[in-house]
């Protein structure tokens, strides 16, 4: 019964076409289910979105032409970082446990950029729903860029909205499998490329594509692209807007974190009721009574990619793509009257305008300016820790069995075992000090001293190494049983230095 | 049976397994169908199973499986896996003379890492996880060495031990002065409070030290030497020094001059291969102690 009385509010029976209106109708929901049999969940109401034409369809055209270019084509962007690391821009090289990112290099222990850049993303998303509602929904997000493109797919394969409702509900010939059947292996390609490409980003792609060409590539590269291949087909072509309605769970976040002065896709409701057609309106207003701008047409619905019907007002299902409003002006115009029945707009506005009140927008409020600074901090700490990082550093790990050896002498001695990291592209050679102890002798195991004594730790590029270190305190007093100590590390050619505090032991 | 359970339970509507207990009737919901599918194919799956696997015990045996898996041969071949993975740098490392390994930076990092698993599984239990020695057991990371602290001399001392059964194992050890006569209660308190000077440590009030060199010089030089220096050959331990394998208290003295000490480390020859042995040698010389 809900989905006879869903299916009413949908397409209402134009005059004059109701035969079509009922084969629309049995395409879109199915034949309604038999009343001993009461169903557990509401059954999927196949969406056929009709092509639009507009403003925001060119913005959404741009932004899937830019970002899936990026997806597709980074891989592949050379970047020169000389002959000691790999040469391309964008690369997660697991093996060798490093993060390239243009000019950056990531270390493993550096993953807190990663956090930083969470946040960052986070709160660009509250901005970004502060200012204009589901902006990442309707434009950005992965699942509506790939639905949308796998849409124009099915379109260009299928038809447009009208034919192909028709196809579907009429007996099937072999020319309709075979639309179905080029429909599919289109998108299997796309998926599979989506997949492709997602691989390319742990390996150098160049030859990963070679190797993939000729069969010769690691096995998990292919256990990968069928993974994403299945993934994109599964869900931009089969699930589309079920994701956004019972999967994700930004649309629920999203509502809780937005306000009255948000922009939404908003149809004005100001513009009058009741919706009737322009010939009736024309009637309703030369007896005096109010009649509204809209005509019905259900052009917005059928436009929607996810068949929401927005003159009911906000609602889940909305990814606030813009699209009702191509649809909407499009007919407006046609008719002579104004455009923007639906617009980005706010209901405290359409309130504004019933009360005669000039209509106003606020993009600077507490949560905007907050959001913006949250922003702009961690943003600067990130720029500022990134500019400002070490090139090298040294970790300290003391013995822990023994603790201190007592020499014949009478001496102290500990040992610890030092890392030393090296992060620039070339080998460096480097001196550890050590201050804390009043006299003492430090020894690299295994390193040679130099002419003037000192031992020379050569670190390779973009490498660590880890050497022992015997230190023995010949103070004629006897240190307390723990005295803190400082490593210092100094490149010999630079002077650049990092340090770790430890501690030597005694009885 | 049939007849039996087309009862219908008329709250429910559910058909009863006809059970009945002090009027509560058991209701026969039937498992879900795809449950029963999933029952079904695990049975189909076990039979296969038993095909390929080893499954069904036999006598003596079991089943082999037709693909020939076999736990304990699958272990065998990732140790032969990694054995040929290491194989040139083990290679490398048995030929290669001890101080050519310590020469090269990157020997040395795969000897220290070899010989710091050998000696976690062999020599720690004694010895220490980090070579750090106890009462009786000497630590590894002093520069002290009864029988020489050379890599040369640590590589003999593992190979073939000290008092062991191995005929070039190390020798030499502590009498029994006091157990086999051949000092008396009183003697052994002289000679252990002169022992104690020798490394200035202070003597008992009334000690005489005098009494007590004389003793020494007519029973310990032999190994000891006329100045307490010890003696590696017979790996007598220098007396002048701050270490102490068993303790620097009269007490320990005495009781190691009446009952002698002589406690004995296994020769690892036959147990462990040659370039393991050299790997431990390289880990244990560069604790710190390690003479050149």
């Amino acid at each position: 019964m809900t989905a006879q009385v869903r299916m009413m509010s949908i397409d209402q029976p134009a005059p004059g076409a109701p035969a079509l209106v009922q084969l629309v109708a049995e395409a879109e929901i199915g034949s309604a289910p038999p009343d001993d049999d009461i169903p557990l969940y509401a059954p999927r109401r196949e969406i056929y979105p009709q092509s639009v034409h507009g403003w925001f369809r060119n913005i959404k055209w741009a932004v899937l032409v830019v970002t899936l270019a990026i997806y597709y084509l980074l891989p592949f962007v050379r970047w020169d970082r000389g002959p000691n690391a790999p040469s391309q821009a964008v690369l997660i090289d697991f093996p060798s446990r490093r993060f390239y990112f243009f000019f950056i290099e990531i270390w493993p222990q550096e993953v807190y950029y990663l956090t930083g850049l969470l946040i960052i993303a986070a709160i660009v998303l509250f901005l970004m729903n502060a200012i204009a509602g589901r902006v990442w929904c309707g434009y950005l997000c992965p699942q509506t860029v790939w639905t949308d493109l796998f849409f124009a797919i099915e379109r260009l394969v299928e038809g447009d909205r009208r034919e192909h409702m028709l196809r579907d509900v009429r007996k099937w010939t072999v020319a309709t499998y075979a639309r179905k059947g080029i429909k599919h292996f289109l998108w299997l390609m796309v998926a599979w490329w989506t997949g492709g490409a997602w691989v390319l980003y742990f390996a150098d792609a160049p030859t990963l594509v070679k190797e993939l060409a000729t069969g010769e590539a690691p096995f998990v590269a292919y256990v990968w692209i069928g993974i994403l291949t299945f993934t994109t087909y599964s869900l931009a072509g089969q699930m589309r807007e079920q994701v956004c309605l019972y999967m994700c769970p930004w649309p629920r976040i999203q509502a809780a974190l937005t306000d009255e002065h948000a922009l939404n896709v908003t149809y004005r409701y100001d513009r009058g009721e009741p919706r009737c057609s322009a010939k009736k309106a024309e009637q309703l207003r030369s007896h005096g009574q109010p009649a509204g701008d809209c005509v019905d047409c259900l052009q917005c619905v059928h436009v929607c990619p996810t068949g929401v019907d927005i003159r009911g007002g906000a609602n889940l299902g909305c990814i606030q793509c813009g699209l009702c409003i191509d649809a909407c002006d499009a007919i407006m115009r046609k008719l002579g009257r104004a455009t923007g029945l639906i617009a980005y707009d706010t209901d405290l506005n359409i309130k504004q305008r019933i009360e005669g009140k000039p209509a106003f927008y606020k993009f600077v409020r507490t949560r905007t300016a907050l959001y913006a600074a949250i922003i702009a901090v961690v943003g600067g700490i990130m720029l500022y820790t990134l500019a400002t990082r070490d090139s090298e550093g040294i970790t300290v790990i003391h013995d822990r069995n023994p603790m201190y050896v007592r020499l014949t002498d009478g001496a102290l001695r500990n040992g610890y075992t030092i890392r030393i990291v090296n992060k620039q592209l070339k080998s460096r050679d480097f001196i550890v000090s050590i201050a804390g102890l009043p006299s003492t002798l430090v020894d690299f195991v295994g390193l040679p001293p130099r002419a003037d004594g000192r031992q020379l730790v050569t670190v390779g590029p973009d490498q660590t190494r880890e050497v022992r270190v015997v230190v023995t305190d010949y103070s004629s007093t006897p240190p307390p049983p723990s005295t803190s100590i400082l490593f210092r590390l100094i490149d010999i050619d630079t002077g650049e230095t990092a340090e770790m505090r430890d501690h030597f032991f005694g009885p | 049976m049939a007849e039996e359970h087309k009862e219908i339970d008329a709250m429910s509507g559910t058909p009863t397994t006809g059970h009945e207990w002090d009027g509560l009737r058991e209701l026969n919901t039937p498992l879900p169908r795809w449950w029963l599918w999933l029952f079904y194919i695990t049975i189909i799956w076990s039979i296969g199973y038993w095909i390929v696997y080893p499954a069904w015990p036999l006598l003596t045996n079991s089943t082999q499986g037709v693909f020939g898996y076999h736990t304990r041969s699958a272990v065998a071949d990732d140790l032969e896996a990694l054995k040929q993975q290491r194989g040139p740098m083990v290679e490398k490392l048995a030929s290669a003379s001890l101080s050519s390994i310590v020469a090269d930076p990157q020997l040395l990092d795969f000897a220290r890492a070899q010989g710091r698993v050998a000696f976690a599984d062999n020599c720690a239990p004694c010895h220490g996880s980090g070579g750090g020695g106890a009462k009786g057991y000497p630590n590894l990371n002093d520069d002290d060495w009864l029988y020489g602290g050379k890599l040369e001399d640590i590589l003999r001392t593992i190979k073939f031990g000290v008092r062991a059964t191995d005929p070039n194992s190390r020798t030499g050890s502590m009498p029994a002065f006091g157990r086999d006569g051949i000092l008396k209660p009183d003697q052994i308190s002289l000679v252990a409070d002169y022992v104690r000077s020798l490394s200035g440590l202070p003597a008992e009030p009334g000690a005489d030290l005098a009494a007590g060199k004389k003793i020494f010089a007519d029973n310990c030089v032999v190994c000891h030497g006329p100045e307490g220096k010890g003696n590696r050959e017979v790996g007598a331990p220098n007396l002048t020094d701050k270490i102490w394998l068993y303790g620097s208290d009269k007490q320990t003295i005495m009781e190691g001059l009446r009952i002698g000490r002589g406690n004995i480390m296994p020769a690892w020859g036959g147990r462990l291969s040659e370039s393991t042995i050299k790997a431990l040698t390289v880990y244990v010389h560069t604790f710190g102690g390690g003479e050149k």
